[in-house]
């Protein structure tokens, strides 16, 4: 007797003293074959009720899915686009350590979108409490700029500008070749058409220009 | 600004530590097993008293009868909507489940107060306590009062209250509920201004306890 005891296991407690809730929750078994008649939220509720008795591939898959929800929800509490990813993790965090409060019987997405919100809430007390011990001196915030931010986009369009300067620099049957091909994303019969070149040359005339590009960026040969 | 990349290293890291969990019980179930307590004090409280005197009272002046049952359907709907709230994704609506019963607690309290003003028609076997004796429930009510909603509060711990303060509102009304309920056993004294402002300053303090600690307790997750 001892050993059916254990044999049912902890997850047995359950389905021991509930079995009327547990007999219309989807089993583990379900879950494979997911099938296309389902809803979201009922495939996302499969898989958190698999999760939950240990299925570790389900469970990667429903928090993967579960982002754009968390995102959505933390969206309406107000938090701004920067800060989304945060709630995101300090959501998926807190669905790890809470993932028994899931009924399968009810909604996944109302049950994570209200974690995602309360989690919402708590990022925005905490960023406005940050905020209101913070000095806010308009002069110092223009002096210096967010650098993280700024130089990084600035840097990226100072590249693309030597990048399009150093194409153009390109003989003009190499420039055409690049800006056809390689800009533009037409297939070579295409450009050949619109050229009136023959593929071959205009293969040739990309792989000078690329080579070109390359020595003047790389100093390869 | 997303970034598909730490979520996808985080989600890798919660499945790595993913371990098969058992599911809450659903709030119903819990909440019977908080009022199995309630019912075993009771259970003592008669052995004590005996069930006689309380019929009795009841036989007599019915609005007792009425305001007990009230107080009563308070604790079970009070513990039930506490043991909701401790699930995300369900209504918060659900702290209006109490309203009924809690009416009917009240205003037959009320009525027991017009009662023995209007018509001095007492209950058999009691008096209006005086302001010392009433001091008395006072004690009662917050001595058992505290023990039923520390079960509560460790009843609750393993659920997810997204709304702490609410939730131990609920937690702090059923235990005061109850306590009134179980008062009655061995309520010497009849409805009268001092006795239910006495019992309606231990709900107070009771409710006002649980709502200040009772929201950092549950606020585990």
């Amino acid at each position: 007797m001892p050993q059916a005891l254990t044999a049912t296991g902890f997850m047995g407690l359950d389905s021991g003293l509930a079995p009327w809730v547990i007999a219309h929750q989807p089993v583990p078994a379900d879950v494979a074959a997911a099938n296309d008649s389902e809803s979201p939220d009922q495939r996302r509720a499969a898989w958190m009720a698999a999760a939950q008795a240990g299925d570790r591939r389900a469970y990667e898959k429903v928090l993967a899915d579960s982002i754009a929800l968390i995102r959505a929800a933390a969206r309406r509490q107000g938090v701004a686009q920067d800060h989304l990813d945060d709630v995101v993790q300090e959501t998926l965090i807190t669905v790890h350590r809470v993932r028994h409060t899931y009924d399968p019987t009810r909604s996944y997405d109302a049950w994570i979108s209200a974690i995602a919100s309360r989690r919402a809430i708590d990022a925005l007390r905490s960023r406005g409490r940050r905020d209101s011990r913070e000095l806010h001196d308009e002069f110092a915030l223009d002096r210096h700029p967010d650098v993280d931010d700024a130089s990084a986009s600035a840097e990226s369009e100072q590249r693309a500008q030597r990048l399009r300067a150093a194409i153009a620099e390109l003989p003009p049957g190499q420039r055409e070749a690049v800006e056809q091909l390689g800009l533009r994303e037409r297939s070579l019969n295409e450009v050949a058409e619109l050229t009136g070149r023959k593929a071959g040359a205009l293969k040739v005339n990309l792989h000078r220009a690329l080579k070109a590009l390359r020595e003047r960026f790389h100093g390869e040969p | 600004m997303s970034d598909p990349r730490s979520h996808e290293t985080l989600i890798d890291q919660l499945g790595t530590e993913l371990v098969p969990v058992r599911r809450l019980l659903p709030p119903w179930l819990r909440t019977a097993g908080w009022l199995l307590a309630v019912a075993a004090i009771a259970a003592v409280l008669l052995m004590h008293y005996g069930v006689d005197s309380m019929l009795r009272r009841w036989a007599g002046t019915p609005d007792l009868a009425w305001a007990g049952i009230g107080a009563m359907l308070t604790a079970i709907t009070a513990a039930w909507a506490a043991f909701v709230l401790g699930v995300p994704g369900r209504r918060a609506a659900w702290a209006w489940l109490p309203l009924p019963g809690a009416l009917l607690w009240i205003g037959a309290s009320g009525l027991g107060c017009f009662r023995v003003y209007l018509h001095n028609w007492i209950a058999p076997g009691t008096q209006v306590a005086s302001l010392h004796q009433s001091a008395d429930c006072l004690v009662f009510i917050i001595s058992f009062s505290a023990p039923l909603s520390a079960l509560l509060i460790v009843l609750l711990r393993r659920a997810c209250p997204l709304r702490p303060v609410l939730t131990a509102v609920m937690v702090g009304l059923a235990s005061a509920a109850a306590s009134a309920s179980l008062l009655e056993i061995s309520h010497a004294y009849d409805a009268a201004a001092t006795d239910l402002l006495t019992h309606a300053l231990a709900v107070a303090v009771v409710v006002a306890v649980n709502a200040a600690m009772g929201g950092r307790l549950l606020s585990r997750a």
